[in-house]
Protein backbone atom coordinates (compact mmCIF):
# COMPACT_ATOMS: atom_id res chain seq x y z
CA UNK A 1 0.00 0.00 0.00
CA UNK A 2 2.74 2.40 1.00
CA UNK A 3 4.61 1.51 -2.11
CA UNK A 4 1.59 2.38 -4.22
CA UNK A 5 1.25 5.76 -2.53
CA UNK A 6 4.94 6.42 -3.07
CA UNK A 7 4.62 5.47 -6.75
CA UNK A 8 1.57 7.70 -7.15
CA UNK A 9 3.48 10.61 -5.56
CA UNK A 10 6.41 9.93 -7.86
CA UNK A 11 4.12 10.05 -10.89
CA UNK A 12 2.52 13.32 -9.75
CA UNK A 13 5.97 14.72 -9.03
CA UNK A 14 7.07 14.02 -12.59
CA UNK A 15 3.83 15.44 -14.02
CA UNK A 16 4.26 18.75 -12.13
CA UNK A 17 7.91 18.98 -13.10
CA UNK A 18 6.91 18.47 -16.75
CA UNK A 19 4.23 21.17 -16.53
CA UNK A 20 6.65 23.71 -15.09
CA UNK A 21 9.35 22.85 -17.67
CA UNK A 22 6.80 23.11 -20.49
CA UNK A 23 5.58 26.47 -19.26
CA UNK A 24 9.13 27.76 -18.88
CA UNK A 25 9.90 26.72 -22.47
CA UNK A 26 6.76 28.58 -23.62
CA UNK A 27 8.00 31.71 -21.80
CA UNK A 28 11.40 31.44 -23.51
CA UNK A 29 9.75 31.18 -26.96
CA UNK A 30 7.61 34.19 -26.05
CA UNK A 31 10.88 36.03 -25.41
CA UNK A 32 11.89 35.24 -28.99
CA UNK A 33 8.55 36.67 -30.23
CA UNK A 34 9.22 39.89 -28.32
CA UNK A 35 12.82 39.96 -29.57
CA UNK A 36 11.53 39.95 -33.18
CA UNK A 37 9.21 42.85 -32.40
CA UNK A 38 12.08 44.71 -30.68
CA UNK A 39 14.22 44.14 -33.78
CA UNK A 40 11.43 45.54 -35.99
CA UNK A 41 11.12 48.56 -33.70
CA UNK A 42 14.90 49.10 -33.69
CA UNK A 43 14.94 49.08 -37.50
CA UNK A 44 11.85 51.26 -38.01
CA UNK A 45 11.93 53.71 -35.09
CA UNK A 46 13.59 56.42 -37.17
CA UNK A 47 11.10 56.17 -40.05
CA UNK A 48 8.62 58.82 -38.93
CA UNK A 49 7.53 59.77 -42.48
CA UNK A 50 7.43 63.45 -41.56
CA UNK A 51 5.32 62.68 -38.48
CA UNK A 52 6.24 63.09 -34.82
CA UNK A 53 9.08 61.10 -33.25
CA UNK A 54 9.10 59.43 -29.83
CA UNK A 55 10.73 62.50 -28.35
CA UNK A 56 7.66 64.61 -29.19
CA UNK A 57 5.08 61.98 -28.24
CA UNK A 58 6.20 60.25 -25.04
CA UNK A 59 5.55 61.71 -21.61
CA UNK A 60 8.13 60.12 -19.33
CA UNK A 61 6.52 60.89 -15.92
CA UNK A 62 3.34 59.17 -17.14
CA UNK A 63 5.30 56.11 -18.29
CA UNK A 64 7.17 56.04 -14.96
CA UNK A 65 3.84 55.68 -13.12
CA UNK A 66 2.91 52.82 -15.49
CA UNK A 67 6.27 51.17 -14.81
CA UNK A 68 5.86 51.38 -11.04
CA UNK A 69 2.31 50.00 -11.22
CA UNK A 70 3.56 46.92 -13.12
CA UNK A 71 6.69 46.48 -11.00
CA UNK A 72 4.71 46.68 -7.75
CA UNK A 73 2.15 44.19 -9.09
CA UNK A 74 5.04 41.81 -9.85
CA UNK A 75 6.16 42.19 -6.23
CA UNK A 76 2.65 41.65 -4.77
CA UNK A 77 2.32 38.56 -6.97
CA UNK A 78 5.45 37.29 -5.19
CA UNK A 79 3.85 38.10 -1.85
CA UNK A 80 0.81 36.01 -2.87
CA UNK A 81 3.18 33.10 -3.60
CA UNK A 82 4.79 33.48 -0.16
CA UNK A 83 1.35 33.47 1.46
CA UNK A 84 0.44 30.33 -0.52
CA UNK A 85 3.57 28.71 0.90
CA UNK A 86 2.22 29.39 4.42
CA UNK A 87 -1.26 28.16 3.30
CA UNK A 88 -2.71 31.55 4.32
CA UNK A 89 -5.73 31.60 2.00
CA UNK A 90 -7.10 35.03 2.91
CA UNK A 91 -3.68 36.60 2.47
CA UNK A 92 -3.31 34.94 -0.93
CA UNK A 93 -6.70 36.32 -1.99
CA UNK A 94 -5.74 39.78 -0.71
CA UNK A 95 -2.42 39.92 -2.60
CA UNK A 96 -3.97 38.48 -5.76
CA UNK A 97 -6.61 41.24 -5.61
CA UNK A 98 -3.87 43.88 -5.17
CA UNK A 99 -1.94 42.37 -8.10
CA UNK A 100 -5.09 42.48 -10.24
CA UNK A 101 -5.82 46.09 -9.29
CA UNK A 102 -2.27 47.23 -10.13
CA UNK A 103 -2.25 45.24 -13.38
CA UNK A 104 -5.60 46.78 -14.35
CA UNK A 105 -4.23 50.24 -13.47
CA UNK A 106 -1.25 49.60 -15.77
CA UNK A 107 -3.49 48.43 -18.60
CA UNK A 108 -5.85 51.40 -18.12
CA UNK A 109 -2.95 53.87 -18.26
CA UNK A 110 -1.58 52.20 -21.41
CA UNK A 111 -4.96 52.22 -23.17
CA UNK A 112 -5.43 55.87 -22.19
CA UNK A 113 -2.03 56.66 -23.72
CA UNK A 114 -2.96 54.78 -26.91
CA UNK A 115 -6.32 56.56 -27.10
CA UNK A 116 -4.58 59.95 -26.76
CA UNK A 117 -2.13 59.12 -29.56
CA UNK A 118 -4.88 57.90 -31.88
CA UNK A 119 -7.05 60.91 -31.08
CA UNK A 120 -4.21 63.24 -32.12
CA UNK A 121 -3.92 61.45 -35.46
CA UNK A 122 -0.83 59.48 -34.44
CA UNK A 123 -2.19 55.97 -34.84
CA UNK A 124 -0.28 52.99 -36.32
CA UNK A 125 -1.25 54.24 -39.78
CA UNK A 126 0.81 57.44 -39.38
CA UNK A 127 4.33 56.06 -39.90
CA UNK A 128 6.61 53.02 -39.74
CA UNK A 129 7.77 54.17 -36.33
CA UNK A 130 4.22 54.26 -34.94
CA UNK A 131 3.29 50.91 -36.57
CA UNK A 132 6.20 49.19 -34.85
CA UNK A 133 5.54 51.06 -31.59
CA UNK A 134 1.89 49.98 -31.43
CA UNK A 135 2.79 46.40 -32.39
CA UNK A 136 5.49 46.04 -29.74
CA UNK A 137 3.76 47.79 -26.84
CA UNK A 138 0.34 46.47 -27.89
CA UNK A 139 1.56 42.85 -27.88
CA UNK A 140 2.82 43.35 -24.33
CA UNK A 141 -0.54 44.91 -23.41
CA UNK A 142 -2.38 41.93 -24.92
CA UNK A 143 -0.28 39.61 -22.75
CA UNK A 144 -1.21 41.70 -19.70
CA UNK A 145 -4.91 41.49 -20.67
CA UNK A 146 -4.79 37.70 -20.84
CA UNK A 147 -2.77 37.63 -17.61
CA UNK A 148 -5.54 39.59 -15.88
CA UNK A 149 -8.19 37.15 -17.19
CA UNK A 150 -6.10 34.23 -15.93
CA UNK A 151 -5.65 35.98 -12.58
CA UNK A 152 -9.42 36.46 -12.21
CA UNK A 153 -9.98 32.73 -12.85
CA UNK A 154 -7.23 31.82 -10.36
CA UNK A 155 -8.84 34.07 -7.75
CA UNK A 156 -12.02 32.04 -8.15
CA UNK A 157 -10.07 28.76 -7.84
CA UNK A 158 -8.40 29.82 -4.59
CA UNK A 159 -11.71 31.16 -3.27
CA UNK A 160 -13.68 27.98 -4.09
CA UNK A 161 -11.15 25.16 -3.76
CA UNK A 162 -8.65 26.55 -1.30
CA UNK A 163 -4.90 26.09 -1.62
CA UNK A 164 -4.81 22.51 -2.88
CA UNK A 165 -1.71 21.12 -4.64
CA UNK A 166 -3.30 21.72 -8.04
CA UNK A 167 -4.23 25.32 -7.27
CA UNK A 168 -0.74 26.04 -5.94
CA UNK A 169 0.76 24.61 -9.11
CA UNK A 170 -1.42 27.00 -11.16
CA UNK A 171 -0.36 29.88 -8.89
CA UNK A 172 3.30 29.00 -9.56
CA UNK A 173 2.73 29.05 -13.34
CA UNK A 174 0.87 32.36 -13.16
CA UNK A 175 3.61 33.97 -11.07
CA UNK A 176 6.19 32.93 -13.69
CA UNK A 177 4.04 34.50 -16.43
CA UNK A 178 3.50 37.75 -14.50
CA UNK A 179 7.16 38.21 -13.52
CA UNK A 180 8.11 37.48 -17.14
CA UNK A 181 5.87 40.30 -18.39
CA UNK A 182 7.60 42.70 -16.01
CA UNK A 183 10.98 41.57 -17.36
CA UNK A 184 9.82 42.39 -20.92
CA UNK A 185 8.60 45.80 -19.73
CA UNK A 186 12.13 46.71 -18.51
CA UNK A 187 13.24 46.67 -22.14
CA UNK A 188 10.15 48.46 -23.48
CA UNK A 189 10.68 51.18 -20.85
CA UNK A 190 14.38 51.54 -21.72
CA UNK A 191 14.42 51.05 -25.49
CA UNK A 192 11.11 52.63 -26.49
CA UNK A 193 10.54 55.33 -23.89
CA UNK A 194 13.92 56.32 -22.39
CA UNK A 195 15.86 56.01 -25.68
CA UNK A 196 12.96 57.72 -27.47
CA UNK A 197 12.99 60.67 -25.07
CA UNK A 198 16.72 61.32 -25.55
CA UNK A 199 16.31 61.04 -29.30
CA UNK A 200 18.13 57.79 -30.10
CA UNK B 1 3.87 16.40 -6.58
CA UNK B 2 4.12 17.54 -2.97
CA UNK B 3 7.87 17.17 -3.14
CA UNK B 4 8.16 19.34 -6.26
CA UNK B 5 5.84 22.08 -5.08
CA UNK B 6 7.61 22.03 -1.71
CA UNK B 7 11.00 22.13 -3.45
CA UNK B 8 9.94 25.14 -5.47
CA UNK B 9 8.43 26.85 -2.47
CA UNK B 10 11.56 26.49 -0.38
CA UNK B 11 13.33 28.76 -2.82
CA UNK B 12 10.78 31.51 -2.12
CA UNK B 13 11.74 33.88 0.64
CA UNK B 14 10.50 37.30 1.61
CA UNK B 15 14.05 38.67 1.46
CA UNK B 16 14.47 37.71 -2.20
CA UNK B 17 11.22 39.37 -3.32
CA UNK B 18 11.83 42.51 -1.25
CA UNK B 19 15.44 42.71 -2.45
CA UNK B 20 14.36 42.23 -6.06
CA UNK B 21 11.62 44.86 -5.74
CA UNK B 22 13.76 47.51 -4.03
CA UNK B 23 16.72 47.09 -6.39
CA UNK B 24 14.38 47.20 -9.41
CA UNK B 25 12.84 50.44 -8.11
CA UNK B 26 16.31 51.92 -7.53
CA UNK B 27 17.51 50.89 -11.02
CA UNK B 28 14.35 52.27 -12.67
CA UNK B 29 14.67 55.61 -10.85
CA UNK B 30 18.38 55.83 -11.78
CA UNK B 31 17.57 55.18 -15.46
CA UNK B 32 14.73 57.73 -15.37
CA UNK B 33 16.88 60.45 -13.81
CA UNK B 34 19.72 59.75 -16.24
CA UNK B 35 17.37 60.04 -19.23
CA UNK B 36 15.75 63.26 -17.99
CA UNK B 37 18.81 65.04 -16.56
CA UNK B 38 21.83 63.42 -18.21
CA UNK B 39 23.68 64.64 -21.28
CA UNK B 40 25.76 63.02 -23.99
CA UNK B 41 23.80 60.66 -26.23
CA UNK B 42 26.42 57.95 -26.73
CA UNK B 43 27.31 57.61 -23.04
CA UNK B 44 23.64 57.72 -21.98
CA UNK B 45 22.80 54.97 -24.47
CA UNK B 46 25.40 52.66 -22.93
CA UNK B 47 24.56 53.53 -19.31
CA UNK B 48 20.80 53.01 -19.85
CA UNK B 49 21.46 49.66 -21.56
CA UNK B 50 23.66 48.59 -18.63
CA UNK B 51 20.95 49.56 -16.11
CA UNK B 52 18.33 47.60 -18.09
CA UNK B 53 20.53 44.50 -18.30
CA UNK B 54 21.27 44.72 -14.56
CA UNK B 55 17.56 44.91 -13.78
CA UNK B 56 16.95 41.99 -16.16
CA UNK B 57 19.47 39.85 -14.25
CA UNK B 58 18.08 40.95 -10.86
CA UNK B 59 14.51 40.00 -11.82
CA UNK B 60 15.51 36.75 -13.55
CA UNK B 61 17.38 35.62 -10.41
CA UNK B 62 15.18 37.00 -7.62
CA UNK B 63 11.67 36.88 -9.20
CA UNK B 64 11.96 34.06 -11.77
CA UNK B 65 14.48 31.99 -9.72
CA UNK B 66 16.48 31.15 -12.81
CA UNK B 67 19.40 29.80 -10.76
CA UNK B 68 17.35 27.34 -8.68
CA UNK B 69 17.21 24.60 -11.30
CA UNK B 70 19.70 23.74 -14.00
CA UNK B 71 17.17 23.34 -16.83
CA UNK B 72 15.83 26.86 -16.27
CA UNK B 73 19.29 28.31 -16.73
CA UNK B 74 19.93 26.13 -19.79
CA UNK B 75 16.67 27.14 -21.50
CA UNK B 76 17.25 30.81 -20.63
CA UNK B 77 20.80 30.63 -21.99
CA UNK B 78 19.58 29.14 -25.26
CA UNK B 79 16.86 31.82 -25.48
CA UNK B 80 19.47 34.57 -24.99
CA UNK B 81 21.54 33.06 -27.81
CA UNK B 82 18.59 33.01 -30.22
CA UNK B 83 17.55 36.54 -29.20
CA UNK B 84 21.07 37.90 -29.76
CA UNK B 85 21.34 36.30 -33.22
CA UNK B 86 17.88 37.62 -34.13
CA UNK B 87 18.34 41.21 -32.92
CA UNK B 88 21.99 41.76 -33.84
CA UNK B 89 21.50 39.99 -37.18
CA UNK B 90 18.43 42.06 -38.10
CA UNK B 91 20.12 45.33 -37.20
CA UNK B 92 23.26 44.37 -39.09
CA UNK B 93 21.44 43.39 -42.28
CA UNK B 94 19.09 46.38 -42.24
CA UNK B 95 21.96 48.78 -41.56
CA UNK B 96 23.85 47.34 -44.49
CA UNK B 97 20.84 47.78 -46.73
CA UNK B 98 20.39 51.34 -45.54
CA UNK B 99 23.97 52.36 -46.24
CA UNK B 100 24.14 50.58 -49.60
CA UNK B 101 20.83 51.90 -50.91
CA UNK B 102 20.43 55.68 -50.82
CA UNK B 103 17.01 57.34 -51.30
CA UNK B 104 18.17 58.59 -54.73
CA UNK B 105 18.89 55.05 -55.83
CA UNK B 106 15.45 53.95 -54.65
CA UNK B 107 13.82 56.81 -56.62
CA UNK B 108 15.86 55.98 -59.72
CA UNK B 109 14.79 52.37 -59.45
CA UNK B 110 11.13 53.28 -59.05
CA UNK B 111 11.28 55.65 -62.04
CA UNK B 112 12.94 52.99 -64.20
CA UNK B 113 10.12 50.62 -63.27
CA UNK B 114 7.52 53.27 -64.21
CA UNK B 115 8.94 53.80 -67.69
CA UNK B 116 8.72 50.13 -68.51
Amino acid sequence: MNEEVALELQREHEATQKTVIGFWVYLMTDCVLFASLFAVYAVLHGNTFGGPSGRQLFRLPYVLVETFALLTSSFTCGLAMLAAQRRAKREVLFWLAVTFALGALFLGLELHEFAGLIHDGNSWRRSGFLSSYFTLVGTHGTHITFGLLWLAVLFGYVWKRGLTEGVRKRLTLFSLFWHFLDVIWIFIFTIVYLYGSIGI
Amino acid sequence: MKAVVAEHERSLTYGKYLGGFLSSVALTVCAYLLATHGSGKGLLEILLALLAVTQFVVQMVLFLHVREERWRLLAAGFMLGVVLILVVGSLWVMNNLNTRMTPQQVNQYLQSQDSL
